[in-house]
């Protein structure tokens, strides 16, 4: 039987050791979560996500030395992808936090994607449930925006940001489509380098033209740009005042809830399909989806009629 | 279940600053298939321990070239053992005299790897020793 008391209670290596079964998905990690979940929901979820170079590492490390100023407890998950190759990692991320080392009131974990199709893995989400059943009061999610990733991140995280910095070519071919879904806040980093001026402008232009074309709902909250420079620690004060901000306004306007919510459901519907599935395999003969796809190959049979069979329990 | 993957921790402690055979290894370990937690230059013992522990490391490899490892390896171990990680096996690759070796291997270094060592010998080495066992 799984015991929920050394990670409710501060249990450092009891808590490793739990997020390692979880991202290895043990039939102990499946317990454990289900023990947990009562626990889970009161911290606040902070994705950061941005193209290589942008300095994400180096503002969570100041961010988190912000937070713990004001007396929080925060927990760091920062993911990087697996080689498709190898299947192996290089986890880097704690390099740029070395601020941190020796606080009890900071937990990180650098976790790999592990093929996640570019985005992140379900183990990500569970991975942060468990840090928030142990107490953390925030818990910053860093992943590389790339693929799949940004979206995960901005459907796990309550608020959102997404960093930029000059010179990587934004000024010129404008802000990558689908930003404004994403961010909650968009931050400049690096705004003490030649171009930055140019990035802003460009963030700008881009934020004008989208929010001329958005709903009034959708403009209750709309993307601040901080401008940073992290490893200065300039522009960090504001950032967390637009965080806190972003917060308030995602439980005064009950989008905390219907977030939640929507993301409860889609979890809820996805583990409903695997179950259901692996109810039909252990119900049905062996070979079934084999026959199925031999007459499929042999065009005798088509899809919508083979499902139809394999759901009727025929052949 | 997904599949298990060796998650191995690269330190390097102490004011030692050459780090090329440290992101060889890293790289190595990571084309084996490794989850590798690199964690830079200039890490004190402790931040060395708590990395361990908060990422859960199957093994951990230290790359000292200062031979300041006779100074640095029995901190890091003490600081392993009061977290509770006594049984997550150390490597010790660098600059490290032969008449040390008994020494280190005495206060619970499990391997010490010299200069010139193959990335093969290295990974199979964290193969054989990783803890793949379920608590």
């Amino acid at each position: 039987m799984f015991d929920p008391s050394p990670i409710l209670s501060g249990h450092r290596l009891a808590l490793a050791r739990l997020l390692t079964q979880v991202e290895n998905q043990t039939p102990l990690a499946a317990e454990a979560l289900a023990a947990l979940f009562a626990h889970a929901g009161r911290a606040h979820l902070i994705g950061i996500t941005g193209a290589p170079g942008t300095g994400k590492s180096s503002l969570v490390n100041e961010l988190t030395k912000t937070l713990r100023q004001a007396g929080e407890t925060v927990a760091i998950v920062a993911v990087d992808p697996s080689s498709p190759f190898s299947g192996g990692a290089i986890l880097g991320d704690r390099i740029r936090m070395k601020d941190l080392a020796g606080d009890s009131g900071v937990f990180i974990r650098s976790m790999a994607s592990r093929g996640a199709l570019g985005g992140l893995a379900r183990a990500t989400a569970e991975v942060v449930q468990v840090l928030d059943a142990a107490g953390f009061q925030r818990i910053l999610i860093e992943t590389v925006g790339a693929g799949q990733s940004e979206v995960d991140v901005a459907r796990t995280a309550h608020t959102t940001l997404v960093v930029e910095a000059p010179g990587l070519g934004d000024e010129v071919q404008g802000i990558k489509a689908g930003i404004l879904e994403i961010a909650d806040v968009l931050v400049l980093n690096k705004a003490d380098r030649p171009g930055a001026e140019q990035t802003l402008r460009a963030l700008r232009a881009s934020l004008d033209i989208g929010r001329s074309a958005t709903s009034a709902e959708a403009q209750a909250w709309w993307p601040p740009i901080v401008q940073t420079v992290a490893t200065d620690g300039q522009g960090l004060a504001e950032l967390l005042e637009q965080i806190n901000a972003h917060r308030a306004f995602l439980h005064r306007s009950g989008q905390l809830e219907t977030r939640q919510r929507e993301t409860l459901r889609r979890d809820l519907e996805l583990r409903l399909r695997e179950s259901l599935f692996q109810r039909w395999l252990s119900e049905n003969p062996n070979g079934q989806l084999d026959h199925m796809t031999d007459k499929l190959l042999a065009r005798t049979l088509n899809p919508q009629a083979a499902i139809q069979h394999l759901l009727e329990g025929g052949k | 279940m997904a599949e298990r993957k060796i998650r191995v921790l690269i330190a390097k402690p102490g004011l030692d600053g050459h780090d090329r055979g440290a992101k060889v290894i890293a790289r190595a370990l990571r084309d084996a298939g490794m989850e590798v937690i690199y964690t830079g230059l200039r890490q004190t013992p402790e931040m060395v321990a708590e990395a361990a522990l908060q990422e859960d490391v199957d093994v951990v490899g230290l790359s000292i070239l200062s031979g300041a490892h006779m100074a640095l390896t029995p901190r890091i171990l003490e600081l392993m053992r009061a977290n509770g990680q006594q049984d997550v096996p150390l490597f010790l690759g660098g600059i490290v005299p032969d008449e040390d070796v008994a020494a280190l291997k005495a206060m619970g270094v499990a391997a010490v790897f010299g200069p010139g060592t193959s990335t093969e010998t290295v990974i199979e080495a964290v193969k054989r020793v990783a803890r793949k066992s379920e608590p």
